[in-house]
């Protein structure tokens, strides 16, 4: 099922509006872990608009798909993107990472609403995704349960537990995304702990490999389309840029995590203006 | 203990103390279908496996992964079912304290974690088979419940009762054979509520696990041939502690000692510290269990002797405690 051009300029103004919330919350809360943030906005954006079922109304429904962040550290992507969504107050996103809100760095599935999984130490989301597929088996449930993980976080070997699990019990309805933005807080993966040849490491433990641009909405959703009719587990490995939309953040570790003043501020929402836009031309020359 | 089978001391010589979990577990998942079971490779050692016969569908053995397998139950149970997950006590306390903090504690999860070989029970194995930190692991963590079972008839009541309540729990069961404490399951079994095996007001021993018929052991003779009355408490529930029973048991006997085959750090008798230290009660105090040193290769039994947690050593610490003597029985003319 292709991407008509009309949704895919929807999807891609919904991903500007929560880059830009995600810098509003980074501001808010004075800093936060923007760059990964960033780097997943695309991913975030095309699950919550255009895959996953579930209810604004009725967050716990049993039948909803699952979403799992393993990459915790999100949260100041994540939380926008459930606000906007209409689970959370968005005033709430003015109070992120202050004392006593209910959002922190890592968010709290007994907090705030529509978390699958409180998340933040690496390595957790793929075990738990595999225990949601399961479930679905055991209870005769036909949703889908898809799990982020970032790059960086698959040096943790309860990843690759997970994927044996996954694998072993042929989980077609768990379906793995790796944020490949290349970084993590002390610099390059393959610097610090080489993954490459990362998409071999994930075929060689059972899953079809699907490597797309991160940043490119019609990619990921492609790959989506793909998952969701598969005979057996899918990898989308998302080759992403850490800091998406935001020129000095771009494929700078430094901006793991940051600080954000007004003059700052400034610069990056004129800079999301312009990628914004870039990413509107491009539609309007590939769409078809 | 309402519903479910009441097994008395005649299965006891036929069922080790983790066949009665594993048979439990089997009859609680015939009447909830949310209940499943997962293991990390040792679906026989644990005796899981029992279910997993009766359930296939519902039994789920993740293999080599501890941590993946915490995690796995994380999941299933925020999907909606009961997960059941056994592994040996070391590993489920330390191979994945985290997925059980943060995956299970944390969001409060409604799973049921039954570790096995507990302590020193699967002596021969070594130290990297002792569980002798698991108590203080499990203990520090917010939501749990933990609990240590005195022997097989116990522990089908604490699943059971694990199962009753919504939340997560850790029981601690032993490898093998317990010796038989109670004689059938209806004694009124609750969590969070110490056991009274034994009337006294001279001292008070609060043991838990296999120390709990030691215990009663050490108070049978203490009374009979010492004419020395020493309470005995089964406290089978170490979070929540028991405080109501304990203070009483300070106010009325002054002298407590702590019994358990783990490290005397972190475990049941510093539960009983911390309430008796918190309170206005003196009273004399001592601690026995593993002085927190890894304990020697052996028989449980043997273990038990050289840590003095047997009833040999608790009898001797039930007089040093009352400035008694212990003395040597060197007449032989009174043996029958």
């Amino acid at each position: 099922m292709s991407l008509s051009k009309s949704e895919w300029l929807a999807l891609e103004k919904k991903a500007n509006e929560l880059r830009n919330l995600c810098l509003d919350t980074t501001f808010w809360a004075g800093s936060g872990h923007i760059g990964g943030g960033m780097s997943a906005m695309d991913i975030f954006t095309v699950l919550y608009h255009k895959y996953l079922h579930i209810r604004k109304d009725d967050p716990n429904w049993p039948d909803r798909d699952r979403f799992i962040l393993s990459k915790g550290h999100a949260g100041i992507a994540y939380a926008p993107v459930l606000c906007d969504f209409g689970f959370n107050d968005k005033e709430q996103l003015k109070t992120f990472n202050h004392t006593n809100s209910k959002m922190g760095i890592h968010l709290d599935s007994n907090k705030v609403i529509g978390v699958d999984a409180s998340t933040g130490s690496l390595g957790h989301g793929m075990p738990i995704a595999a225990g949601t597929g399961l479930a679905a088996r055991v209870l005769g449930k036909s949703y889908m349960t898809y799990v982020l993980t970032g790059d960086g976080e698959l040096g943790e070997g309860s990843n690759w537990e997970a994927a044996m699990t996954i694998n072993h019990f042929n989980l077609t309805n768990v379906v793995t995304i790796v944020d490949r933005n290349h970084k993590m807080i002390d610099g390059d993966t393959e610097d610090v702990m080489k993954l490459e040849p990362l998409a071999d490491k994930w075929a060689a433990f059972g899953f079809t490999v699907k490597k797309v641009d991160g940043q490119n909405i019609r990619e990921l959703c492609e790959a989506i389309d793909f998952a969701l009719t598969a005979t057996n587990p899918v990898l989308i490995l998302a080759d992403t840029v850490k800091g998406a939309g935001i020129k000095m953040m771009e494929n700078n570790y430094k901006w793991h995590y940051g600080a954000i003043n007004d003059e700052l501020y400034a610069q990056c929402k004129a800079d999301l203006a312009e990628y914004y836009q870039k990413r509107v031309e491009r539609v309007e020359r590939e769409a078809k | 203990m309402a519903g479910g089978f009441v097994y008395t001391a005649v299965e006891s010589t036929a069922m080790s103390t983790a066949e009665y979990y594993g048979n439990t577990l089997a009859e609680l998942g015939r009447e909830h279908p949310e209940i499943v079971a997962l293991t990390a490779d040792l679906a026989t050692s644990t005796k899981i496996g029992i279910f997993q016969k009766e359930f296939p569908d519902r039994f789920f053995n993740v293999g080599i992964a501890e941590q993946n397998m915490f995690g796995v139950a994380a999941g299933m149970a925020k999907a909606g079912c009961v997960p059941f997950l056994s592994t040996f006590s070391v590993f489920a306390s330390l191979r994945c304290a985290d997925q059980l903090h943060t995956d299970i504690c944390y969001q409060n999860i409604n799973c049921k974690i039954i570790a096995t070989h507990a302590g020193t029970s699967f002596g021969q194995a070594g130290s990297t088979h002792h569980a002798i930190v698991d108590l203080a692991v499990a203990r520090s963590m917010p939501n749990l419940v933990v609990i240590c079972p005195a022997d097989g008839v116990e522990t089908a009541n604490a699943v059971r009762a694990a199962y009753a309540h919504n939340g997560p729990v850790y029981i601690r069961i032993n490898r093998g054979f317990d010796r038989v404490l109670y004689s059938d399951g209806d004694y009124g079994y609750e969590i969070g509520k110490a056991v009274e095996l034994h009337e006294g007001t001279d001292a008070t021993i609060i043991a838990t696990g296999s120390c709990a018929f030691q215990a009663l052991q050490a108070a049978m003779f203490l009374k009979n041939v010492q004419g020395v009355n020493v309470r005995v408490l089964n406290m089978h529930t170490i979070k929540p502690i028991d405080k109501e029973a304990i203070l009483k048991a300070a106010k009325e006997t002054g002298n407590i000692i702590t019994a358990e085959d783990h490290n005397i750090i972190g475990g049941l008798g510093s539960a009983v510290a911390e309430v008796l230290a918190e309170s206005d009660i003196p009273v004399r105090f001592k601690r026995l269990g593993i002085p927190d040193k890894f304990a020697p290769i052996g028989l449980h039994e043997d273990i038990m002797s050289i840590l003095g947690i047997d009833s040999n050593g608790l009898i001797h610490a039930v007089n040093d405690i009352l400035g008694r003597k212990t003395d040597d029985d060197d007449n032989w003319e009174d043996e029958v």
